[in-house]
């Protein structure tokens, strides 16, 4: 199979800022990849990019062969798009939004009334196909708008933050799902805020800030590439206070808040000296392996991004 | 893969706006001829009663060809700001059509013709209450009007498109409708002849759009082919398609950048 999206050197400016900075990205057939940076760092824009939405300032977008923005209409159409913001049509119901949907891919009526059974079985809203969109909860929505961007069987799909807003019920349904397309051989682009969603989903994660890539691995690779293996988290009213008898004990030391994150690959003589003080010192602690989490903290520094 | 057949990429725009108005045609209707029902009969029967003869006819004659325009010029406008702007804006229904294959041209495209569509209806509507109530001169005259109603429709469609474009909420719509909608149906010849106007305001009467659509309706509804057809035709059109271009071009702005 060929590479279904290859961006190269893409360069995307607004007012004179370079918003996507000379980024690279190729997709693998048949994985996920997730696409993560802070607010502000390029991925929906590189998402729109992607899609032959806007036209790049320089650099190439080649989406399932076809080269963009020229051939975008060509190209979307084997295409799934998830979006951040809820696009579903609420003068209709769950059945009639599939349907209309399936008719900007200029769809025959009677394929699309085939497919819909499936889609609202793989949506689980059987029992909603003609229920108004409003009486739908905030996972059944996103759960649609999934099953929506499927009509045209697509065998690329992007996903713009397809979990965020829904209570952990909800988002496992969406794993589930996405689980499954991925067992069909579909490609996801995914783009999350939530570290273990990626973890959990991704073949490859891309890192991307100020819209310039800066790692590019597995989740598990990417771990073990740029932190240390164990993190014990420091807090209590005490905790600031003891950075510096912190920092003989573990190999990193941050403060986030009133948390210490201590990076160690050995927690035992940290683990023991929090033991004796912990009491005085009005400290509480917990150790856990690293995770994404951590190595995207260390990539994209912990200063808020508005 | 499935292979899409050949279809007009607007038309399934076009579609989505009409099963939408197809669950509230009823009520949508009404609304599109209660008003200028009102105020054709209101004005045309209760001031009509004090006035002698408009220019030789009865004033609910002269009234109906100017209620007509405005009820097409209405449906057009409110088509293209309110509704098209939550689908815009609101409901990111647009949003949601691009990330298929078609493009905002096609979105666009849709629109237009579907507010022109509208319209039409409306101006049926209308038609049908001057065919029952027999104010009109000469039956086949009047067919001549639908292809009026469908060139007003188009261009006020174009004109909201472009409005809408620039809009930053429904407030900002006020602006239009102060400076150019009533302007229009205040000088435009809806409730007296624009000849009754002083040469200052004829002259800004003469740039309207409406103006120019009520000077092809007014003398089919009297019995007379209209004077200047070409040049009311191509003010019509030029409005339109004018609007329409702006309108492409500043949505494109808005939502592609």
């Amino acid at each position: 199979m060929s590479v279904p999206l290859e961006l190269t050197g893409l360069l995307k400016c607004y007012a004179g800022q370079a918003v996507v900075d000379g980024l690279d990205l190729r997709l693998a057939p048949g994985r996920c990849h997730g696409l993560l940076g802070p607010n502000g760092a390029g991925k929906t824009t590189t998402l729109r990019l992607a899609l032959g939405l806007i036209a790049p300032d320089a650099g190439q977008v080649r989406l399932l062969g076809h080269d963009l923005p020229d051939a975008a209409a060509t190209a979307r159409a084997r295409v799934g798009v998830v979006p951040q913001n809820d696009s579903l049509d609420p003068d209709f119901t769950v059945r009639e939004n599939l349907r209309v949907y399936g008719r900007y891919f200029g769809l025959p009526r009677a394929f699309i009334d085939a497919r819909i059974p499936d889609l609202l079985a793989f949506a689980g809203l059987e029992s909603k196909a003609d229920a108004p969109i409003a009486s739908l909860s905030g996972g059944m929505k996103r759960r649609l708008t999934l099953a929506r961007a499927l009509i045209n069987d697509p065998e690329l799909i992007f996903l713009d933050e397809p979990t965020t807003g829904l209570d952990p019920q909800a988002r496992h349904l969406i794993w589930q799902g996405l689980r499954r397309l991925l067992a069909q051989g579909k490609t996801l682009l995914l783009t999350t805020h939530f570290m273990d969603e990626a973890e959990r989903l991704c073949d490859v994660i891309t890192v991307i800030d100020h819209g310039r890539r800066i790692a590019e691995d597995s989740p598990r690779a990417l771990i073990a590439a740029h932190v240390e293996a164990q993190v014990v988290e420091v807090f209590g009213e005490g905790a600031l206070a003891w950075k510096p008898e912190a920092q003989r004990h573990c190999q990193r030391c941050e403060a986030a808040g009133e948390t210490l994150f201590c990076y160690t690959d050995t927690p035992q003589p940290l683990l023991a000296a929090l033991e004796v003080a912990a009491a005085d010192a009005g400290l509480r602690y917990l150790q856990r392996p690293a995770n994404l989490e951590d190595v995207f903290l260390k990539l994209t520094g912990r200063d808020l991004r508005d | 893969m499935i292979k899409s057949h050949g279809f007009a990429p607007w038309l399934a725009v076009w579609q989505r706006n009409f099963l939408v108005w197809k669950k509230l045609a009823a009520p949508s209707l009404l609304g599109n001829l209660a008003d200028p029902m009102l105020y054709m009969l209101g004005l045309g029967y209760g001031l009509g009663g004090l006035l002698h003869d408009v220019n030789g006819v009865p004033y609910l004659h002269f009234l109906a060809a100017g209620t007509l325009c405005y009820s097409v010029m209405n449906s057009a406008t409110f088509e293209t700001l309110y509704s098209a702007f939550s689908r815009m804006h609101v409901q990111k229904t647009w949003e949601a059509i691009l990330n298929t294959p078609l493009n905002l041209r096609d979105v666009l495209l849709g629109e237009w013709l579907w507010a022109a569509s509208k319209s039409l209806l409306s101006g049926v509507a209308i038609l049908l209450v001057i065919w029952a109530l027999g104010l009109y001169a000469d039956f086949a005259l009047t067919l001549a009007l639908l292809p009026v109603i469908v060139l007003t429709g188009l261009c006020f469609a174009g004109l909201g498109l472009a409005v809408n474009a620039v809009s930053p909420n429904y407030d900002f719509f006020l602006y239009y409708f102060t400076l150019a909608i009533t302007p229009m149906v205040l000088l435009g010849g809806v409730f007296y002849p624009a000849s009754a106007l002083p040469g200052w305001l004829a002259a800004v009467a003469a740039w309207l759009p409406l103006t120019h659509a009520i000077e092809l309706a007014r003398p089919l509804l009297l019995g007379q082919w209209p004077d200047s057809v070409v040049l009311h035709v191509a003010v019509l059109l030029g409005y339109g398609l004018a609007g329409w271009a702006s309108g492409l071009r500043w949505t494109q702005r808005r939502l592609l950048r």
